[in-house]
């Protein structure tokens, strides 16, 4: 529908060329309000804060000697934060507790074959069946048994880590990017085991292993996006075994390139050319329920108008994507990132995801230093930052994570972590989105006659408000509502409703009305027909 | 004196009620276009069946229809911003194309041996419109009175009336210029093409005015200037 209008728009705007025919767009890229959210006609409308700074944590309020250099990464696992300083191959653990935030410890080394682990023995002895090509370097340990031994790393220190998960036991999972291996080590920091280059056909053996961001499901299972891997996500099993990729990218080319590589260029340049290959993944995030949440920030831009781009996806097990998109437009963060703003410019690019509770994603835009927040239909919660050095605007932001309902977002550059949590207006937006969800449709419609009275453009509000009308079965009021927030599927249904009620209180008047439409000319053909005969009977009797 | 003017009196109702019995057959002409359009398109232009009035009639109609189509659709299934919407740019995006499409295949048809003049066009392309405002007229109140999930009634209805009006112009071309349907067809594309370049000229033309105007007021200005 809404490509068939603009469609015809194209069409007509064409013929025309006199006279200047453009649907009215929002300004120039700029939201006039820190926070805001988008309409039905996809315009700007000013939002309330749905989340304020509460903290801002630089180098030096952890206490840190060494202040942050490039740090990559943010963890969260119960009120532990871990940041991955990559610039100075070691990982903070924070502890948080209300506001204050504490630095725990440094992880920059962990320790091998300091402490026996019955614990771990089997899974190192799979590990060990799974790697039999991995040669023995580590013939200094020689209290150990010799396979175990076999697998022991030399190096304890991280070479540039670019990202690190924890499980629920606080088992710590480094991706040491550039030693070219994940390594696990227990909540002690003793190396329990390694994952490193999959020995398998399918992972081409000249490229070297450098696990740049990585996951972990419930099940100890190791997702991992590798620099120059595009066959998708390299899954390994909680053995170490490698089993497979996940979800890779579409090839995208185009028709010129494709016509030009075929019947314009010599074998020996297309030997030279690169083959059409497959774009990786910028990052990944594991949600509750294991799937992968991932983002990707390499595509034509103009993809994007069609959704072929689909920059957020949720992956399932066979590596499709389920995302669900109910809104009117998809989840790609910003909708006019064709018009030029004075400091950026082009689409957002999710630099990072995370999920909070009832798949409620937020994204992280790199080219606006925004949040984009998304319920579990695809729409537009609420999007807020911007790009600066005041508290909450970023100048390269790369990370976000979420405490509860907090979100953490790192810059990169600044070395800083920003600390949001939500306002007033945020919470009930949640409150709302969570009773609706647990089935408290009429609790929930007055959180979101809360929510309507600070911002009343919210369109999920109305249609909340609706919902809950429409299952009192106040149809009227509820259509009256579902039509401020154009939510057709939901009108129709109140209409319907409506309508049925309506044609059994008037069906009596109704079929009084079409009898007397269908009658009325019966009567009126048959009274003529008596007047003719009439007549015809007295002029034959005058006649004679 | 007094008797000339009465019958001028008597005279001039009678000549009104004529013409406008004839304007009333031509209307009623349409129907007979719609469900019979080979006889009917060829009547049109050759036994002057219909009218320029009658014409200009279903044009008006049709601008109406597509106008109040945009206002009193139900929501549910246009997708109009009305907050943006200015009927008469609404109108006007649909007259422009009309008369310009009309006058390309009048300039082109006129010169390889089409029957048809330009009045000829416009009468038969402004008869192919009638299915276009019947169906969608009432379409208008009854998408008011049905849900979204019966969308697939309206659509289909939809699609009927333009596929009807764009049938019946396609027939009313080939008649009024005594054409085979190929030849119709190949004229139909050289006019899109024949369109354009009146618009092109058009363009052109404006620019050059008002580059025209734009002199002669600093040439004003400069002398003003010098002047005083």
């Amino acid at each position: 529908m809404k490509t068939k209008f603009r469609l015809l728009a194209m069409v007509m705007a064409m013929l025309l060329l006199v006279t200047s025919y453009s649907t009215a767009l929002a300004d120039d890229g700029y939201a006039s309000t820190y926070t805001y959210n988008y309409d039905y006609w996809q315009d700007y409308r000013e939002s309330p804060d749905a989340y304020r700074v509460s903290n801002v944590l630089y180098s030096g309020d952890l206490g840190l000697e060494v202040a942050m250099k490039r740090p990559q990464s943010l963890f969260v696992q119960g009120n532990m934060l871990y940041v991955v300083d990559t610039g100075n191959n070691r990982i903070l653990e924070i502890e948080r507790n209300g506001y204050d935030f504490e630095l725990v410890r440094i992880i920059d080394e962990f320790k091998v074959g300091a402490a026996e682990q019955p614990a771990a023995e089997e899974t190192v002895a799979a590990e060990e069946a799974a790697m039999t090509e991995e040669t023995a370097v580590a013939e200094e340990n020689t209290v150990v048994e010799e396979t175990v031994a076999a697998d022991l790393p030399t190096v304890t220190t991280f070479n540039t880590p670019n990202d690190v998960a924890v499980d629920k036991e606080g088992n710590i999972y480094v991706a040491d990017t550039n030693n070219q291996r994940i390594v696990m080590m227990d909540k002690d920091l003793n190396y329990v085991m390694q994952f490193t280059k999959p020995a398998d056909t399918t992972f081409d053996q000249s490229l070297s292993f450098l696990p740049n961001k990585l996951v972990i499901d419930n099940s100890g299972r190791v997702f991992t996006l590798a620099t120059n891997v595009n066959k998708g996500v390299v899954k390994f099993e909680a053995n170490g075994e490698f089993t497979g990729y996940v979800g890779a990218n579409k090839v995208v080319y185009s028709l010129v390139d494709y016509v030009w590589k075929t019947f314009f260029m010599t074998e020996e340049q297309r030997a030279q050319q690169e083959s059409f290959v497959p774009t990786e993944y910028c990052n990944i995030y594991m949600d509750e329920d294991s799937f992968i949440y991932a983002t990707n920030i390499s595509f034509d831009e103009y993809s994007l108008i069609w959704d072929e781009a689909q920059p957020i996806r949720r992956l399932n097990g066979v590596g499709t994507d389920i995302l669900i998109k109910n809104d009117r437009y998809p989840p790609i963060g910003e909708l006019y990132w064709q018009e030029q703003a004075k400091d950026y410019h082009g689409p957002s690019k999710f630099m990072d995801i995370t999920v909070l509770h009832d798949d409620i994603y937020v994204g992280i835009d790199r080219t606006r230093g925004r949040l984009y927040g998304y319920d579990s239909q695809g729409i537009m919660l609420w999007a807020f930052g911007n790009m600066g050095n005041s508290d909450g605007c970023f100048s390269n932001a790369i990370s976000i994570e979420h405490m509860g309902t907090d979100l953490f977002v790192l810059d990169q550059n600044e070395g800083a972590i920003t600390v949001f949590v939500p306002t007033e207006y945020g919470n009930l937006i949640y409150d709302a989105n969570r009773a609706y969800l647990s089935g408290d449709y009429d609790g929930s419609a007055d959180l979101w006659r809360e929510v309507l009275k600070m911002n009343a453009n919210y369109n999920l509000a109305f249609i909340g408000i609706g919902r809950s009308l429409m299952r009192q079965e106040n149809y009227t009021e509820a259509m009256d509502y579902f039509k401020m927030a154009m939510d057709r599927d939901n009108y129709g249904r109140a209409f319907r409703l409506w309508r049925k009620i309506w044609v059994e209180e008037n069906i009596v008047w109704m079929v009084a009305v079409i009898a007397v439409i269908i009658i009325i000319p019966v009567v009126l053909r048959s009274i003529k027909k008596k007047k003719m005969e009439v007549e015809m009977y007295e002029r034959n009797q005058v006649t004679k | 004196m007094s008797a000339i003017r009465l019958q001028s009196k008597e005279k001039a109702p009678s000549a009104r009620k004529e013409k406008w019995e004839r304007y009333v057959a031509a209307l009623k002409y349409a129907k007979y276009v719609c469900f019979h359009p080979f006889d009917g398109f060829w009547d049109l232009a050759h036994e002057k069946k219909g009218s320029i009035a009658a014409a200009t009639t279903f044009l008006v109609l049709f601008l109406v229809t597509h106008v109040l189509k945009l206002m009193y659709t139900n929501f549910q299934f246009v997708n109009a911003p009305l907050q943006y919407i200015n009927v008469f740019e609404q109108a006007a995006s649909l007259l422009l194309p009309f008369l310009i499409l009309c006058l390309g295949n009048w300039s082109l048809t006129t010169l390889f041996d089409g029957k048809g003049r330009f009045g000829d066009i416009y009468t038969a392309m402004c008869y192919a419109l009638v299915p276009f405002i019947v169906i969608q007229l009432p379409l208008v109140f009854i998408s008011n009175i049905i849900a979204f999930d019966e969308a697939a009634f309206y659509t289909v209805l939809m699609s009927v009336s333009v596929v009807y009006s764009l049938a019946l112009a396609f027939i009313g071309l080939m008649q009024v210029h005594d054409y085979s349907p190929g030849k119709t067809l190949v004229f139909l594309v050289a006019t899109v093409l024949a369109a354009s370049i009146i618009i092109f000229l058009m363009l052109v033309f404006f620019s050059l005015l008002s580059d025209l105007v734009s002199f002669f007021v600093s040439l004003y200005r400069e002398i003003a200037f010098r002047l005083y």
